[in-house]
């Protein structure tokens, strides 16, 4: 990825900093709209999630009102009103959430699109092996290197560790998304890595995205 | 100015403060001018001469001294609650300091320790009979709220403090030294971290209903099942000042009041439930769930007040030399004596001496009274319509089915066991000694017609009929549709967003599909009734004690209506139907919980039932099956009536499980609190439906109570399952014949007792 993309990246995201998410019928069915357009709307709350969202709809099949929440917080928008009090087919699309994405989220979606993600491949615990946790601790962040047929991580288990070697680019461990004694899901990443001639660049990214971004 | 003046000026200063703190509030008795003089002559004390200070503090002693005596006097029940929680009243810590001679903690110190608000100590007690002193060691287990420490978690116990109070019983009872409870808890810490508020509880109750010494408690705060799990005792004493209740005040008010969490519950309701709970030490001695009151100084026992710390040691050894004079057959004269004492008169001196070690009959007789005593408990407090011709009936029958079934299960089945013993024993022996004479020619034989191999096959064959034998047959006849099924609808499963599972036909659901969703398994809930046509052999059910109702026990305002609605909407009278039944042709008695009744609640006619229904079992040798179809706990409108349940069922319980019956409960959609915490706890063998929520203390409450949230799954049957709380979990489909395996497995050889 050149400079000249990553510029185009930042300015969309400056431009448009929200992410349209579409809420579509997820089966067929009366809708009655409780939400109007423009209107903001809450995601689900509490320490896990547990608390639904603001209530969007409620769609009535065979006398079965299934209440609707947002899934995220955001801005109502495109609310197809002409479809309230209709019975609509499944995947109808009825509305956008325009959810205002975070810092976070952004420097998150960059790095993910430059980044090379290495990815849980089992359901398991992951620790780095002693030579590289050696050099994560003694060599500045983001200068520790890896190259193809080294190995990388330690998958743990059921009790058993098993190393796994990396097959990509050569490149610097740039971000670290998993901890230590934690299980991580399947297909989750674990490590973002950068290769070296980017770092710089990515590096200076991250720094204005950090500073400017409101 | 002498520190004596000064003294005096903070006693009264701490008086009127006490006063304002009970009455919440500066407008009675003008208290609020009363504690202006007293700030104001406390900033003029070194300008003013010490004749007109004396005057002062004379003047304002005697009208506090007025004030305290008039307040005394129009006592209120949640005025009694403000004494008990101030910070003045006196905690363990007093008690262990003044009362007794001397004393260790044990399972650690102060903040040092398992629990902090459950404080062990094993202690010396001493009384002084004709001038020689006599030294008793006893085992002091009991709540510590602590002087505003915040690490005793105002007397709440976590689940591993009740563990630890059960460790130290057990080793009284191995030293064969009496237990002294002191109870100083608003309630429980809600937790479900292992061992489990409710699991915990129960174990003790268990274990105490047999527990061989003396115990005397002795309550202050009684909260609950927090209280039950040190306050199961052969005597059971009250402050005068103290209170004892179902529920904290707050708590049914909140629940009356139908007051939204975090909203602040009005005065006024909360003075009503107060009232209405019957929690003072007055309402509980003639509901009889106390024995006597410990009478406590004018508006309450506070730190400093040693006459009442010595009055206090007095009844406790006066308390326990009564337990003890109760087991002993030669008591006559020592019991009368201490019956008359007049202790105040004799300045709380002794004088006789009783040795408080127990003899193995001895303790045989402390539990056959503990046991009679707790038989007693809330009887009375429910309607029992029978006529004279069915009492007789009933008592003949009883005796009738005691005298036969002690002689098929006890007498004829325990010499056939012998008999049968003997025969094996022979047989083995002989079976050895003939293969010693014989395994030559046998050998010989073999060698020659190689019959081994067709042996094998034999034997092989003959394993193989025996395991088919063993197999049930699922024939479940013609089948109960729930009446839920009779309508045209659909419903989503909770869990379609996780699982992706498609909306059910409600005629589907209920009928064919029982209850259950075909993509998750997730159980909705059924009908009692459902239970009752599908669980047990057909015409196998036989309802006994059906004509004992729940009444309104301690004259709750307006619950005789709400007792009315669910008797029409119902049919029954209660919330437990205890019976006889079948499955797959294995006899046993049933009690069921069910949920259209007060939310399966239980007061003192659930609890008189589930006894009954556990002497039945015992008499009749059968096993015990406890079905929960929901419960929601003590219920509260029946105060301490309905809290003494806990116990009552637990040493019933015990008592069928030592005589060697086979104790099996099966929890199903919602079950949390004091049956939990007690009779379905204490069970060996506790299995739960799946989709059903066990616990001690519903999410609202444990939100309240800890400050803290807990994830939505927290009550699950899988989590109890992970935490050891239950051994397995059922799915409804195939309760039948899990529960038919459970009774083949648990119960074996001795399915119809050991």
């Amino acid at each position: 990825m050149s400079e000249i993309d990553l510029d185009r990246l930042i300015i969309h995201y400056r431009e448009d900093p929200y992410e349209d998410f579409v809420v579509e019928t997820p089966n067929t069915g009366w809708v009655r709209f409780t939400a109007d357009d423009g209107m903001k709307v809450e995601g689900p709350r509490g320490t896990w999630q547990h608390i639904p969202g603001t209530l969007l709809y409620v769609l009535e099949r065979e006398r079965n009102r299934i209440p609707i929440h947002a899934h995220i917080n955001g801005t109502i928008s495109e609310l197809q009103v002409d479809l309230n009090g209709q019975f609509v087919e499944a995947n109808t699309y009825l509305m956008s959430i325009r959810h205002p994405m975070t810092k976070d989220e952004v420097i998150n979606k960059i790095l993910k699109q430059v980044l090379i993600t290495f990815n849980a491949p089992e359901r398991a615990k992951y620790f780095f092996p002693p030579e590289i946790t050696y050099k994560l601790e003694k060599k500045k962040h983001g200068t520790v290197l890896v190259r193809p047929g080294e190995e990388i991580l330690i998958m743990s288990l059921m009790k058993r560790d098993t190393p796994l070697i990396y097959n990509g680019e050569p490149g610097i461990i740039h971000t670290v998304y998993f901890q230590p004694n934690i299980t991580v899901n399947q297909g989750e990443p674990l490590l973002g890595i950068c290769p070296p001639g980017k770092l710089n660049y990515i590096r200076k990214i991250v720094q204005k995205i950090q500073n400017e971004w409101a | 100015m002498t520190p004596e003046i000064n003294k005096r000026l903070s006693q009264i200063e701490l008086n009127v403060q006490y006063l304002l703190d009970i009455k919440e509030g500066a407008e009675w008795g003008n208290l609020g001018d009363l504690m202006e003089k007293v700030r104001r002559l406390k900033e003029e004390i070194y300008d003013r001469p010490e004749g007109s200070i004396e005057a002062d503090l004379a003047a304002m002693e005697e009208t506090v001294s007025f004030l305290e005596d008039r307040a005394e006097k129009s006592l209120t029940p949640d005025e009694i609650v403000r004494i008990v929680r101030n910070p003045q009243r006196i905690t363990l810590q007093n008690i262990l300091e003044n009362v007794y001679d001397s004393y260790t903690e044990l399972g650690g110190m102060e903040d040092c320790n398992i629990d902090p608000s459950m404080v062990v100590a094993k202690a010396t007690i001493s009384r002084r009979v004709k001038g020689h002193v006599y030294v008793h060691q006893v085992m002091v287990i009991g709540h510590e709220k602590g002087h505003g420490e915040e690490y005793r978690n105002g007397g709440c116990t976590r689940p591993w403090g009740n563990e630890k109070a059960l460790r130290y019983m057990e080793v009284a009872e191995t030293e064969g030294i009496p237990i002294h409870f002191y109870v100083f808890t608003p309630g429980a810490f809600p937790i479900e971290d292992y061992p489990g508020a409710a699991q915990q509880i129960a174990r003790n109750l268990y274990a105490l209903a047999k527990l061989r010494v003396p115990i005397v408690s002795l309550i202050s705060e009684g909260g609950s099942g927090g209280a039950e799990a040190v306050g199961m005792s052969d005597i059971r004493l009250m402050l005068s000042h103290g209170y004892y209740s179902v529920i904290s005040p707050e708590g049914a008010a909140a629940i009356e009041g139908k007051i939204k969490e975090g909203e602040k519950v009005p005065k006024d309701l909360l003075t009503f439930c107060a009232e209405q709970l019957s929690i003072t030490a007055q309402d509980n001695l003639p509901l009889k769930t106390i024995d006597r009151i410990v009478q406590e100084p004018v508006l309450g026992a506070r730190r400093d007040d040693f006459a009442f710390l010595r009055q206090l040691r007095y009844e406790m050894i006066r308390a326990t030399d009564e337990v003890v004079l109760k087991t002993k057959s030669f008591r006559t004269f020592r019991a009368y004596a201490i019956k008359q004492e007049k202790a105040a008169e004799r300045n709380y001196e002794f004088d006789i001496y009783i040795r408080w070690e127990l003899t193995e009959g001895e303790e045989e007789r402390l539990l056959r009274l503990r046991s009679l005593k707790y038989r007693k408990m809330g009887q009375g407090f429910y309607n029992e319509s029978v006529t004279w011709p069915d009492k007789v009936f009933k008592k003949t029958e009883d005796a009738v089915l005691k005298s036969y079934y002690g002689l098929r299960y006890g007498l004829i089945r325990h010499h056939h066991k012998q008999v049968k013993k003997v025969i094996e024993e022979v047989s083995g022996e002989g079976t050895v000694f003939l293969r010693k004479i014989s395994s030559p020619l046998i050998s010989a034989y073999d060698f020659i017609a190689n019959s081994a191999a067709k042996k094998q096959l034999r034997i092989m064959a003959a394993s193989s009929t025996t395991s088919g034998a063993e197999e049930v047959t699922e024939e479940w006849g013609d089948t109960y549709v729930s009446p839920l099924a009779n309508e045209d609808r659909t419903v989503s499963c909770p869990n379609a967003r996780q699982y992706g599972c498609l909306d059910l036909w409600v005629p589907d659901l209920y009928g064919e599909f029982c209850g259950v969703c075909q993509n998750c398994g997730h159980h909705f809930p059924l009908e009692y009734q459902w239970y009752l046509q599908n669980l047990f052999d057909r015409g196998s059910i036989h309802e006994f004690n059906g004509h004992i109702g729940s009444i309104n026990a301690i004259g709750y305002q307006g619950f005789e209506n709400k007792i009315r609605r669910d008797v029409i909407k119902t049919g029954r009278t209660s919330a437990m139907i205890t019976s006889h039944a079948r499955v797959e042709g294995i006899s046993l008695i049933v009690a069921m919980l069910f949920n259209d009744f007060r939310n399966g609640t239980v007061g003192a006619a659930e609890g008189d039932k589930f006894v009954r229904a556990c002497e039945k079992a015992r008499i009749m040798r059968r096993p015990f099956l406890a079905y929960v179809h929901a419960t929601g706990g003590i219920r509260i409108q029946e105060g301490t009536v309905g809290v003494v349940q806990m116990p009552k069922c637990t040493m019933a319980v015990r008592e069928y499980i030592d005589s060697g019956g086979l104790y099996i409960v099966v929890y199903d959609n919602n079950s949390y609190a004091g049956p939990v915490a007690s009779f379905l706890g204490c069970s060996p063998y506790q299995f739960a439906i799946r989709s059903s929520k066990i616990g001690f203390a519903g999410p609202r409450v444990i939100r309240e109570t800890t400050g803290e949230d807990i994830p939505p799954d927290y009550h699950s049957a899988q989590k109890a399952l992970a935490r050891g709380h239950v051994q397995g979990i059922w799915d409804r489909r195939e309760f039948r014949y899990n529960l038919y395996k459970c009774l083949l497995t648990m119960g074996g050889s001795n399915l119809y007792y050991r």
